[in-house]
């Protein structure tokens, strides 16, 4: 009896060490939180959440001082996914932060574009093209949709138009999933 | 074939002699007879060509040409852009009338850009300055550049540019598969090409063979296409090819998939989401087989095809010569017309084809078929009632997936749950869903979800992309904040820093003047009106230099 315990006690001691080593010596460093949650944000940079760009925002919810639903142009698919990976309920948006719309783009109508450089200092991703007293142009490709250009333009001639379906972006419709296929499993 | 650069070795009999079966597929009814035993007839030359820039998958090719141009035959109107990519040539003469959106043969039914060509009727070619070019004795690289240059793209239907899948791989190709298997119901156009053309298709496969070097060369033909065959097998005799051999493979969808019928051949498997050049074989359509006959011997670029106009829907179903371009409308027309039955037309076969909702839509590389169907032959799908798992869709999967799991997956976008089953094998042959007693339609979900998920991949390039960009603003912003903070520390120093003492201040004066001096020296600067002077001139100048230097001896140096 007292033989076994001092053997089992002996065999816990060693593979205690071994384990306790391992973790140390083979420790991986995992991602910090903040990345993580910065990776599933959409990088408008829009500020919509109230914090002054995507990381912020991120860097908040992992303190735990916003919430997961603050984000219009991420959606109901990146509250989903913020909600899975911080282990919380998933809430719709929040009204308060906007509405979660289709992706659009700004242009500048160059005719009317005086040169100020207002909208390119504003610009959260280098996206607008120009320089004092000479025409602005938007790179479209580069344009995340955040529409911070508009506020500071002089002569408003920023603006809004949706990203256009074209044979290249188009996704296949989903089936009709209202059909009674649906309702029958629910 | 005693002249001949290239050997034809015997293909390793032992290899390639016994079929093999791949899971499921289908016997389906052909549909075929009529067209397949009616001669190809050219279409024609259509008012107005409608030439897409993309005709091909990979990278639209972009437009040269601008309008009120006139261009000639096989003029190079739209040049490739970027790695896969290939050009588009006017497929008749012409004056180019716009550049612009125009319905085009897409699923998504949207316009893409087009070049509209008004034709003048005389087909008049481009002086072709160049003669025939004996194929034996080029490079291969030479060989991949004219199969390029000719615009020429796979046309058993998916499209890919031939050029990049013969000349673009790093292994040693075994085995050269030329694929006349017709196995898509309706669809007869390799078919007739064979029997019509069997000698332009040898020549090409033998050019493909030049070009590629394998070991072997198979030509695989499906068992319902007897007289094809014969008219293969004689103008393989009369070349003298021996080296390519036929192979007849039993008539089952979709076993003129490009995986199915390698499996069938080899019994190999090509890796998930690879390529068959990775397990060293290179798979060409037969159609492509002639393509690059007539850009390599005839040096005409891939200008038409033969499409198969069929269905109850049209008066007399037949196979016609095409020019790329050419308006659907025009090929209903050329085959008799509508008939009263018609109810939808569909580009493609019955099985992987779509609905199309106008005949304005032109005939691309990779138009293989019309088909207007009556709604008798191909009623519209009953409403699709709830899955019942009775596991047919499973036994049927040429590419042996679970299509019940993938549907379950694609449906309640779980897409991650679906890349785990493989979603990306999926060929879309259709087998599942035309067997599914609940009239589910699967490939749609299947189609959705792939999409689904390639947007979401571009989405996350996108969004990675404009973090790296606005934390390199930040970062610049910053740089900029720093620099001007220590430049306004220097100037501050500067001016406060020594307690601003009269010598430091005349210290600064004579590095200025220094300064100067040196710019001056450098810049080759000397007095201009001391040329050409009299001796009584300089010797005033030599006595007031003296009188300087006796006033001022501390200057001495700086004469």
């Amino acid at each position: 009896m007292l033989t076994a315990l001092i053997a089992f006690g002996i065999l816990a001691a060693v593979i205690g060490l071994v384990l306790g080593f391992a973790a140390i010596r083979f420790h991986v460093e995992s991602d910090p939180v903040v990345d993580q949650i910065d990776a599933l944000l959409p990088q408008t940079q829009c500020g919509q959440c109230t914090y002054a760009g995507c990381r912020p925002y991120a860097e908040a919810m992992a303190a735990g001082e916003a919430d997961i639903n603050q984000c219009p142009p991420g959606g109901e698919s990146t509250i989903l996914a913020l909600a899975d990976l911080l282990g919380v309920d998933p809430k719709p948006l929040n009204p308060e932060h906007g509405e979660h719309g289709e992706k659009t783009v700004v242009i500048i109508d160059e005719q009317v574009c005086i040169g100020c450089t207002l909208c390119i200092q504003a610009c959260p991703v280098d996206a607008i093209l120009g320089a004092p007293k000479q025409m602005h142009t938007v790179i479209t490709s580069e344009c995340t949709g955040c529409d911070l250009c508009i506020p500071p333009c002089p002569v408003e001639c920023i603006h809004v138009v949706p990203v256009k379906t074209t044979v290249r972006n188009w996704v296949w419709p989903k089936p009709d999933t209202a059909s009674p296929e649906v309702s029958a499993h629910g | 074939m005693a002249d001949s650069g290239t050997r034809f070795p015997r293909p390793q009999a032992a290899l390639f002699s016994r079929l093999h079966t791949f899971h499921g597929g289908l016997q389906l009814p052909g549909h075929r007879d009529v067209t397949a035993a009616t001669p190809i007839v050219p279409a024609g030359i259509p008012p107005l060509l409608i030439l897409p820039l993309q005709q091909h998958i990979g990278e639209p090719a972009e437009s040269r040409v601008g309008p009120g141009d006139y261009v000639y035959k096989g003029q190079t109107i739209a040049a490739a852009s970027g790695p896969v990519s290939v050009p588009a040539h006017a497929s008749s003469s012409g004056t180019v009338i716009a550049i612009e959106k125009r319905a085009v043969p897409h699923p998504s039914g949207l316009p893409a850009d087009c070049i509209v060509i008004e034709t003048d009727g005389r087909d008049c070619y481009q002086q072709a300055d160049h003669a025939a070019l004996d194929y034996r004795h080029t490079e291969p690289a030479e060989l991949c550049a004219l199969i390029r240059q000719a615009g020429i793209v796979g046309l058993g239907g998916a499209g890919f540019p031939t050029w990049v899948k013969l000349c673009n791989h790093s292994q040693r190709i075994a085995l050269l598969l030329i694929n006349a298997v017709e196995c898509e119901p309706y669809i007869s156009c390799d078919n007739r090409l064979l029997q019509e053309r069997a000698a332009e298709v040898v020549e090409g496969v033998k050019i493909l063979f030049h070009a590629v070097q394998p070991d072997a060369c198979i030509i695989a033909i499906e068992d319902h296409m007897p007289q094809a065959e014969q008219a293969l097998r004689t103008a393989l005799d009369a070349a003298n090819a021996s080296g390519i051999s036929v192979t007849r493979v039993p008539d089952i969808y979709p076993s003129g998939g490009e995986r199915q019928l390698i499996r069938i051949l080899t019994g190999r498997e090509v890796p998930s989401q690879g390529f068959p050049a990775d397990i060293g074989i290179i798979c060409q359509n037969v159609g492509t087989a002639a393509a690059v006959y007539n850009a390599v011997v005839r040096r005409q670029p891939l200008l038409s095809r033969i499409v198969t106009v069929t269905g109850d829907g049209v008066a007399q179903p037949q196979n016609l010569e095409a020019l790329l371009g050419t308006p659907v409308s025009h090929l209903i027309a050329a085959a008799g017309g509508y008939t009263a039955d018609v109810d939808r037309l569909l580009i493609g076969g019955p099985m992987m084809g779509y609905t199309v909702h106008t005949d304005s839509i032109p005939v691309i590389k990779t138009t293989n078929c019309v088909l207007a169907v009556s709604r008798k032959e191909m009623p519209a799908p009953p409403p699709a009632l709830p899955c019942i798992r009775c596991g047919k869709c499973t036994d049927v999967c040429p590419a042996e997936l679970l299509p019940q799991q993938l549907y379950w997956y694609a449906r309640s976008n779980n897409y991650d749950a679906a890349q785990d089953y493989q979603l990306f094998d999926c060929i879309e042959c259709g087998c599942c869903a035309y067997v599914c007693p609940s009239h589910i339609p699967l490939v749609q979900y299947y189609r959705n979800a792939k999409a689904a998920i390639w947007t979401q991949e571009v989405q996350k390039k996108a969004s990675d992309n404009a973090r790296n960009r606005h934390e390199a603003k930040q970062l610049r912003l910053a740089r900029i904040k720093q620099e001007r903070a220590e430049r306004m520390a220097r100037k501050k120093q500067a001016l406060s820093g020594d307690g601003g003492g009269k010598e430091s201040r005349q210290a600064v004066i004579q590095a200025a003047l220094d300064r100067v001096k040196r710019k001056q020296e450098q810049a080759g600067a000397a007095p201009k009106n001391v040329d050409n002077l009299t001796v009584e001139q300089q010797q005033l100048i030599d006595a007031a230099d003296r009188r300087r230097r006796l006033q001022h001896p501390e200057n001495k140096t700086t004469d």
